[in-house]
């Protein structure tokens, strides 16, 4: 019987020759990423030792992984007060992997640790956030834990009691039409399967029109993977994989790529022909609501959001700036941009993009998580809309119980914001 | 158990169990205060120690879906609640089993606020309708850390048995 792509990571993690889905294995970790939350991390980290009469020890510093990007600058002195905890850790543990409040290295986990080349195809990553299955875009099998079994995770270097989850393989073929493209891709899948269609599961994404993805569009894929409840999303590394590390991340060596067994057993096949699809959105308040935009053009919105793990790169900046160029966000309307990293936001301003989105009238905003969860910057007035490019729109999500939220595609939200309503963008583009 | 004080549909995030603006609060001691923080009636019953230790909140499917805040499971486990469930998501589960929160998963379970419920064997009965519910159990590697009493201890027996020399496969 051949194995998946993650039987084999895990295989190999856990120095077996071979596991299948449903076995318990505890892989050795190559990656182990936190932000804000190790504050929570540290405490449990230092209760595990506590009354053993050994000194606490990460068992490998040079795999942890801690970027500050959830509430930054600090909104609170509550804030600012973990934040300095983590970085006294940081610097008394050893750990190099930090990136701090910095307009040069700093930005969201989920696009720090692909650009600083900290992912490598085939290694088993943790993360204590959910959308850590986003490092599944260059191979790896990276899945989200909570704090706790982080500093399990510190002190063992393992990840104990991994059940091997199934996968199910999504085939997906045909070109993109115009402004058309990986968002709209996952929030299709997620209301096809639901937010539960995946619970427990591997989506691995297969297909030419995977193979034609730049990693920027795989990490779209994988990030939104656990809004169908995945334990991890996953696109097999290939000639793209390579040339991202070796191009856009700095990582010289040639990287190993774990491809699955031929006769490989999946628990679900899903193909998908893209060339017919058109612009989605996730209606509130779940993920898995998710209709063509037509259907929900016109709905007035008052703060479009572009930006998060999700869709804050530079080819969603791009996308965004070419429609905004030369024109005015509706009055009524304001618009926000958070590029995910400072290295983005350095490019798009060489680009000319950051001047687009100011001269449009919208407001560029520091690399971070900013109102995607509700903590910081941007929060909702009550019974607003908002309509954004990150990834959930649960009751509250921005901050604001009686608030909606809809989730689009860059080139949605532009369009949008142009008009104060939601719009088609191939609508009049074409 | 307990009575239930709340019956909640399918799909509940960890965004409606614990809202994101108290993710600056970490401490178990502290995240109790701010439980469906968004429920402003459940919030102040459970605050004002009108809900009862034991008491029990039903789900349907996906229980804990969203965000790995682990605040969302120590927040509901400093009143004691049990959570019956049709399914957990995975990061809540694990997040659950770890903490020590009770949570019983149930398929097909049905009941409304103010029945009793009761883990009787395998089964959940509901006193009040007088109808009983097959429990799933957990996978044998997730109960060897709920019979250690938790991740941290089991943790910490783990670190204490390779210094021993004891091995684990």
């Amino acid at each position: 019987m051949g194995m998946t792509v993650v039987e084999k990571i895990l295989a190999r993690a856990s120095g077996r020759g071979a596991v299948k889905a449903g076995d318990v294995v505890e892989p050795a970790v190559d990656l182990a990423m936190s932000h804000e939350n190790a504050a929570l991390v540290i405490n449990q980290f230092l209760e595990i030792y506590s009354g053993t009469g050994r000194e606490p020890a990460i068992w490998d510093p040079s795999k942890v992984a801690i970027i500050f990007d959830h509430r930054v600058p600090a909104e609170s002195a509550k804030t600012a007060g973990n934040q300095k905890k983590i970085r006294e850790f940081v610097s008394r543990y050893a750990i190099s992997k930090f990136h701090d409040i910095r307009g040069d290295t700093g930005g969201i986990c989920h696009q720090i640790l692909p650009e600083s080349g900290y992912v490598r195809p085939g290694a088993v990553v943790v993360g204590t956030d959910s959308h850590t299955t986003s490092h599944g875009a260059l191979g790896a099998f990276a899945f989200g834990i909570g704090a706790t079994e982080m500093a399990s995770v510190w002190a063992l270097g393992t990840a104990l009691n991994v059940e091997v989850p199934g996968t199910i393989l999504v085939e997906v073929e045909g070109e993109f039409g115009p402004y058309v493209g990986p968002k709209d891709l996952i929030l299709h899948l997620i209301g096809l399967i639901s937010a539960q269609g995946a619970n427990f599961k591997v989506i691995e994404f297969h297909g030419r029109t995977i193979r034609a993805m730049s990693t920027s569009g795989r990490l779209v894929l994988c990030n939104m993977s656990v809004e169908a409840g995945a334990t991890a999303g996953i696109v097999p590394a290939d000639e793209e994989t390579d040339r991202y590390l070796r191009d856009e991340a700095g990582v010289e060596s040639v990287q190993e790529h774990v491809t699955a067994d031929p006769g490989a057993s999946y628990s679900r096949v899903i193909s998908i022909d893209v060339s017919s699809l058109v612009p989605q959105v996730a209606c509130p308040h779940a993920v898995d609501n998710v209709r063509s935009v037509r259907e929900v053009a016109g709905t007035s919105v008052q703060q479009i959001v572009i930006g998060s793990c999700t869709n804050g790169r530079l080819d969603d900046l791009e996308v965004a700036a070419g429609i905004l160029r030369g024109k005015k966000v509706a009055r009524g309307t304001r618009m926000l941009v958070f590029p995910a990293s400072g290295r983005i936001y350095a490019e798009a301003l060489r680009k000319g993009f950051i001047a687009d989105f100011m001269n449009s009238g919208a407001v560029v905003m520091n690399p971070g998580c900013g109102p995607c969860l509700g903590v910081h910057e941007g929060a909702l007035g009550d019974n607003e809309t908002a309509l954004s490019t990150t990834n959930r729109n649960f009751k509250g999500r921005m901050g604001n119980p009686s608030a909606s939220v809809y989730l689009c595609s860059p080139a949605v939200a532009a369009a949008s914001a142009l008009e104060g309503v939601i719009t088609d963008p191939t609508e009049g583009r074409n | 158990m307990g009575n239930v004080v709340l019956k909640l549909a399918d799909d509940v995030s960890t965004d409606v169990i614990y809202p994101g603006r108290y993710m600056a609060t970490v401490l178990p001691t502290e995240t109790p205060q701010f439980a469906f923080a968004d429920n402003a009636a459940l919030n102040a019953a459970l605050r004002g120690g009108q809900v009862p230790p034991g008491s029990v909140i039903v789900a349907g499917k996906n229980f804990g879906c969203g965000s790995s805040r682990e605040q969302a499971v120590s927040a509901l486990k400093g009143y004691d609640l049990t959570i019956v469930a049709e399914s957990f998501a995975r990061i809540f589960l694990q997040n659950a089993i770890n903490l020590g929160l009770h949570i019983v998963t149930a398929p097909g379970v049905r009941a409304s606020v103010g029945d009793d419920l009761t883990v009787s064997g395998e089964n959940v009965l509901n006193g009040t309708t007088r109808l009983s519910y097959a429990v799933e159990r957990l996978p044998q590697a997730r109960q060897a850390i709920i019979d250690a009493g938790g991740l941290i201890a089991y943790t910490r027996k783990r670190l204490l048995d390779t210094a021993a020399g004891v091995t684990h496969t």
